[in-house]
């Protein structure tokens, strides 16, 4: 397994932030979930919680029972030990309906000005691409989401909107992912999903996990409506299969 | 249970925080002053983590149903029981039928309402901090009813050792630590990020305080990486965003400081207008 070389940065007095390589790379998103295995395996009670996403590797620790340092070197040991055991990662894969409609996708327009592309090849480039979750954060059940085609790039905006709408569909920089409830944000809006991302009267929350792969689905306003009737009733199923390793 | 006659500007539960869920993009929330909401619980001889009401700039008006105690703390909004005005930081004993209610602002921003034993709503995720999305609702509304604990055993008396600074958020001063993306600039705008005063903007609540100077306008564009409460977020505009309880657990701005828990606390009782300082701590 090829190592690669992590910065270890304090992050307040409690936590250390652990960074691989600045980029997106589903090598980097395995070698991070063997880590967090390896951590886990060993039942720090010092360890409050680890959190990661991309590139970043969050451990919240208790500061009564250990220092930066020490914890520093205890990890970084551990990163360097080789793992024997193999760990399974069953990842899934799922299809979300979005629909592209301007009256949802508030930004597609200026982002076909601004791309000099039209609309169709917006929709057509991101439903054509098959994207890893990277991650989980920023709002509950927020996938962070890899494989953006390079021509959907597109700045977030300068100052974020106080206000997006559950189920918005955006992009932002490189990346591209789905606002699981209302709330503030930067992202460029290109659609709508009417399917609930994180939904807390579930046992499960959040049914997608890390390494999961997600596919969108371009639907027209009446698929959306039925689908959102379906959803509200809690009879819509995602529709999903297990991904071979 | 407590009867909301008027639910005040923004009224919410809040517990020390939601922990362990980081992974499913779950926030801390909890109380942006965790300094005087603990001192209102502690005087009720309450446990660390029993939920209080949190007040944000204009009271409630709240009925009580059934015998217990109370204690405000925080932000002196001038509170009155009945038509009686109280101290905070005091314990008082409330009856069925009695009311309280607030006036005008005096001082900070948040005031928290502790009760014996804890405010009872509903704990999801291991917390009773209202969340949008998690709990049923994140605010309180007119009519909604909150239950705490029949009072058994007889009041006791104010825990009398405690030690009590009213003024503690009324410094200038936030303490914090560099960032870990705080190396990205140079430094003359290290020096710049560090010296400058700034002044709390109009847009402040339980997910952040944005501060209302553009101190380095940039645009450093970041693979997004996980944030914590009392983080410092510079935007593109050369603003910058201080995360709070009910922050994302993520951003894509770069990290300039991190807050401690004190200063989040003395930040929360900051409203728009006042003025602010960065102390550089040391954190290895």
């Amino acid at each position: 397994m090829k190592q690669f070389k992590l910065t270890y940065k304090p992050y307040g007095n409690s936590a250390i932030l652990i960074e691989w390589p600045q980029k997106i790379a589903i090598e980097i998103l395995n070698d991070i979930q063997i880590l967090v295995a390896k951590i886990e395996n060993k039942n720090y009670k010092e360890i409050l919680e680890l959190n990661y996403v991309y590139n970043s590797l969050l451990i919240k620790y208790n500061s009564k029972y250990i220092h930066f340092l020490e914890l520093k070197d205890k990890v970084e040991l551990l990163y360097k030990k080789s793992f024997s055991d193999k760990i399974m990662v069953r990842s899934t894969s799922w299809d979300i309906p979005v629909c592209y409609d301007p009256e949802f996708g508030i930004d597609i327009a200026y982002m076909a000005t601004e791309k000099n592309v039209s609309i169709d090849e917006i929709i057509s480039l991101h439903t054509s691409a098959i994207y890893t979750v990277f991650g989980i954060g920023f709002l509950p059940g927020f996938l962070y989401l890899g494989g953006l085609p390079k021509k959907l790039h597109i700045s977030r905006k300068e100052i974020p909107r106080l206000k997006i709408l559950k189920g918005a569909v955006a992009i932002g920089g490189n990346q591209t992912g789905i606002y699981p409830q209302q709330s503030p944000g930067g992202w460029q809006i290109i659609g709508k999903t009417p399917v609930s991302l994180f939904n807390i009267s579930k046992e499960n929350p959040c049914k997608m996990k890390p390494g999961d792969r997600i596919c969108f689905k371009s639907i027209s306003k009446e698929e959306f409506l039925a689908i959102e009737l379906e959803e509200d009733r809690g009879n819509y199923e995602l529709k999903n299969s297990l991904l071979n390793d | 249970m407590i009867k909301v006659l008027k639910a005040g500007l923004y009224t919410s539960i809040q517990d020390k925080g939601r922990f362990g869920y980081r992974n499913i993009g779950v926030p801390n929330s909890g109380a942006m002053d965790s300094i005087s909401s603990g001192l209102a619980n502690a005087l009720l001889n309450n446990q660390e983590n029993d939920a209080v009401l949190e007040i944000m700039l204009q009271g409630p008006t709240l009925e009580f149903t059934k015998t217990t105690a109370i204690v405000i703390s925080g932000a002196d909004m001038s509170p009155k029981l009945n038509d009686e005005f109280m101290l905070n930081y005091k314990v008082y004993t409330v009856k069925s039928g009695d009311i309280l209610s607030f006036g005008q602002l005096i001082k900070g921003l948040i005031t928290y309402v502790a009760i014996l034993g804890g405010f009872q709503t509903e704990t999801i995720l291991n917390s009773k901090s209202f969340y949008q999305g998690i709990t049923g609702e994140s605010k309180l509304k007119k009519n909604d009813c909150i239950p705490y604990k029949t009072q058994t055993t007889s009041i006791k008396k104010a825990n009398s050792i405690l030690k009590i600074n009213k003024q503690f958020f009324e410094t200038k001063i936030i303490e914090a630590y560099k960032g870990p993306d705080f190396e990205l600039f140079s430094l003359a705008e290290q020096e710049k990020l560090i010296t400058n005063l700034y002044t709390v903007s109009k847009d402040i609540n339980r997910m952040g305080y944005r501060l209302e100077e553009s101190v380095i306008p940039h645009n450093k564009s970041m693979i997004t990486g996980p944030v914590l409460p009392g983080t410092v977020q510079i935007v593109p505009s050369g603003q910058l965003i201080i995360l709070m309880k009910d922050a994302q657990t993520t951003g894509g701005y770069p990290r300039v400081f991190q807050l401690s828990e004190k200063s989040i606390a003395i930040l929360a009782q900051k409203k728009v207008g006042d003025t602010l300082n960065f102390s550089v701590l040391n954190n290895s």
